[in-house]
């Protein structure tokens, strides 16, 4: 029984078809890694499957009552806004400072309760993000980029945690990553993404797959790839508005 | 100093307070949600209201209420379609205002005094107008209270919200229905160009004093009323007109609050912060 199940999705933005027929289904306890180059549709795949852009085809089914936590990739934060991240993990219900304190510690930002959302560093305010996604405790959790702006030996504890997190309380992750070679290494399955799936299946699979290379390069699996990435794919779907740098 | 406790004094007290204690949260949301224009399109929209209520000799109250909810709407219903919605606003204000007063000036053989509705006679408020406001300050201040925290995650990020179930078009409506019903009940105490005034400056001022949203609202609420009560009392000893006197010490406050922040902030930078 999966948790979510996407059949042909297909999304407009601004009169634009972002997604095109995209199929996909997750099952309690995995971890599903989604790659593709910039403006492939990654975030609203994610978007999508939370509701927040309606689909202009295809149906996404969610396990009745399914409690799902989402990172967003970036946050709309206004200055304007007073707000310390005790009260962000407020909303929209209020926590007990015991369960606040072990999702935050959770998701190594600990001891940053009474610090201003806004005045956060990038990767302070992705530690906390994640752990207002854990306080629902989330049968999936989808996590957009999740470790950008995370110093190495943090992305590197993140996806332990993410791993930890799964073993113990069984969620599903389905997450949004650029680092190949971390993904390769995490992942139960992983998706290629470039306005439709190109290809998908175990790590292994899916870097010895011509699609893939045809988007990443030849290498294998390497961090490098992406930055070899060039405009040779051979779908018709090329929407990469801008290369990785 | 009499003049200061004469009945129609109190009654203006009372009238400014419960204003500016209901337009605080509200106010807070406009600031934090970068709304500032929306506040202005409904009360100068206000006008229109004003002038069909006359037409139609039905109470101004109603017919500003029918004008500013329409006029809510109407923008919702268009931000939501790739309208920029500055510009939106900007033309929703000044054409709802600039159309109110040319029918106004169509109203055979009333002579209404338009200043009135510009900028409000509080001290003219009486007990009916008062019952008015604070019920519309009560219903507006429960509706905050029980919507608060949705309202604020809505605020802060639209996916979050829908990711925790919440519908973020839904808070926003409400916030815009909120407001609709506050200019249509306060603007008589501080009429149509100043309601918007006193729903951001309250707010802006609060905003350095403030570490969290809750405070930020009671700290609007504090700095509210001591305007609202200060410009009243200014109107009474120096015969200043009252609604632009309770703006200005609004306005006072900001650039008091910004001015202290900005002080401690260099401050802090001296120490070696
Ligand atoms: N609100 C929007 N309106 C119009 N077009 C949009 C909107 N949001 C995204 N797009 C377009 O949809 C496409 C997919 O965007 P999306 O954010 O899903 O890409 P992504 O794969 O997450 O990219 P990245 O790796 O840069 O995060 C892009 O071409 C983008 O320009
Ligand atoms: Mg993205």
């Amino acid at each position: 029984m999966s948790l979510i199940r996407v059949r042909g999705l297909s999304v407009s933005l601004g009169g634009r078809r972002v997604l095109d027929g995209v199929d996909l289904a997750i099952a309690p306890g995995e971890i599903v890694t989604i790659v593709g180059p910039n403006g492939s549709g990654k975030s609203t795949l994610l978007r999508a499957i939370i509701g927040a852009v309606p689909a202009a085809a295809g149906t996404i089914e969610r396990q009745g009552g399914l409690r799902l936590g989402y990172v967003p990739q970036k946050l709309a934060l206004d200055a304007s806004m007073p707000l310390k991240v005790r009260h962000f993990l407020d909303l929209p219900r209020p926590v007990s400072p015991g369960e606040r304190a072990r999702a935050l510690d959770e998701a190594g930002a600990g001891g940053l309760e009474e610090r201003q959302l806004a005045a956060l560093s990038g990767g302070q305010l992705q530690r906390v993000l994640l752990a207002r996604a854990l306080l629902g405790r989330p049968q999936l959790l989808l996590l957009d980029e999740a470790t950008q702006g995370l110093d190495q030996p943090a992305a590197a504890s993140f996806y332990r945690r993410i791993e930890t997190l799964r073993n113990r309380t069984g969620a599903a992750i389905l997450m949004v990553s650029h680092e190949l070679h971390v993904v390769m290494s995490a992942s139960d399955r992983v998706i290629c993404l470039n306005g439709h799936v190109c290809c998908a299946g175990k790590p292994e699979q899916v870097a010895s797959a011509p699609e893939y290379r045809a988007l990443f390069g030849t290498g294998t699996g390497g961090a490098l790839a992406l930055y070899r990435h060039e405009h040779d794919h051979a779908h018709d779907h090329d929407r990469h508005g801008e290369q990785a740098p | 100093m009499s003049l200061l406790l004469a009945p129609f004094m109190l009654r203006a007290a009372l009238a400014a307070l419960g204003v500016a204690l209901a337009a605080a949260p509200l106010g807070a949301f406009v600031v934090w949600r970068r709304m500032a224009y929306f506040g202005d399109a409904i009360s100068h929209g206000a006008m229109l209201g004003v002038a069909l209520a006359l037409a139609a000799s039905l109470p101004v109250f109603w017919g500003v209420l029918a004008v500013t909810l329409v006029l809510a709407l109407a923008v919702a219903a268009l931000a939501g379609r790739g309208v920029p919605v500055d510009t939106l606003l900007g033309v929703a204000a000044h054409g709802a205002l600039a159309l109110g007063l040319v029918a106004v000036s169509f109203v055979p053989g009333v002579r209404i005094d338009l200043m009135a509705y510009l900028f409000g006679d509080v001290l003219a408020v009486g007990g009916a107008d008062l019952a008015l406001i604070w019920a519309g300050a009560a219903l507006l201040l429960g509706l905050a209270a029980w919507r608060w925290r949705a309202l604020l995650l809505s605020a802060v990020d639209e996916d979050l919200a829908i990711a925790s179930g919440l519908s973020p078009r839904r808070e926003r409506l409400t916030l815009m229905l909120a407001l609709a019903l506050l200019v249509a009940f306060s603007l008589k105490v501080v009429g149509a160009l100043l309601v918007s005034a006193l729903l951001i400056l309250p707010a802006a001022a609060a905003r350095p004093l403030a570490r969290g949203p809750g405070w930020m609202v009671a700290a609007a609420m504090a700095i509210g009323a001591a305007s609202a009560l200060g410009g009243l009392a200014l109107a009474a000893l120096a015969d200043s007109p009252a609604a632009p006197s309770i703006v200005s010490l609004a306005a006072l406050a900001f650039l008091l609050t910004h001015g202290l922040a900005s002080l401690r902030h260099r401050g802090d930078c001296q120490r070696g912060q």
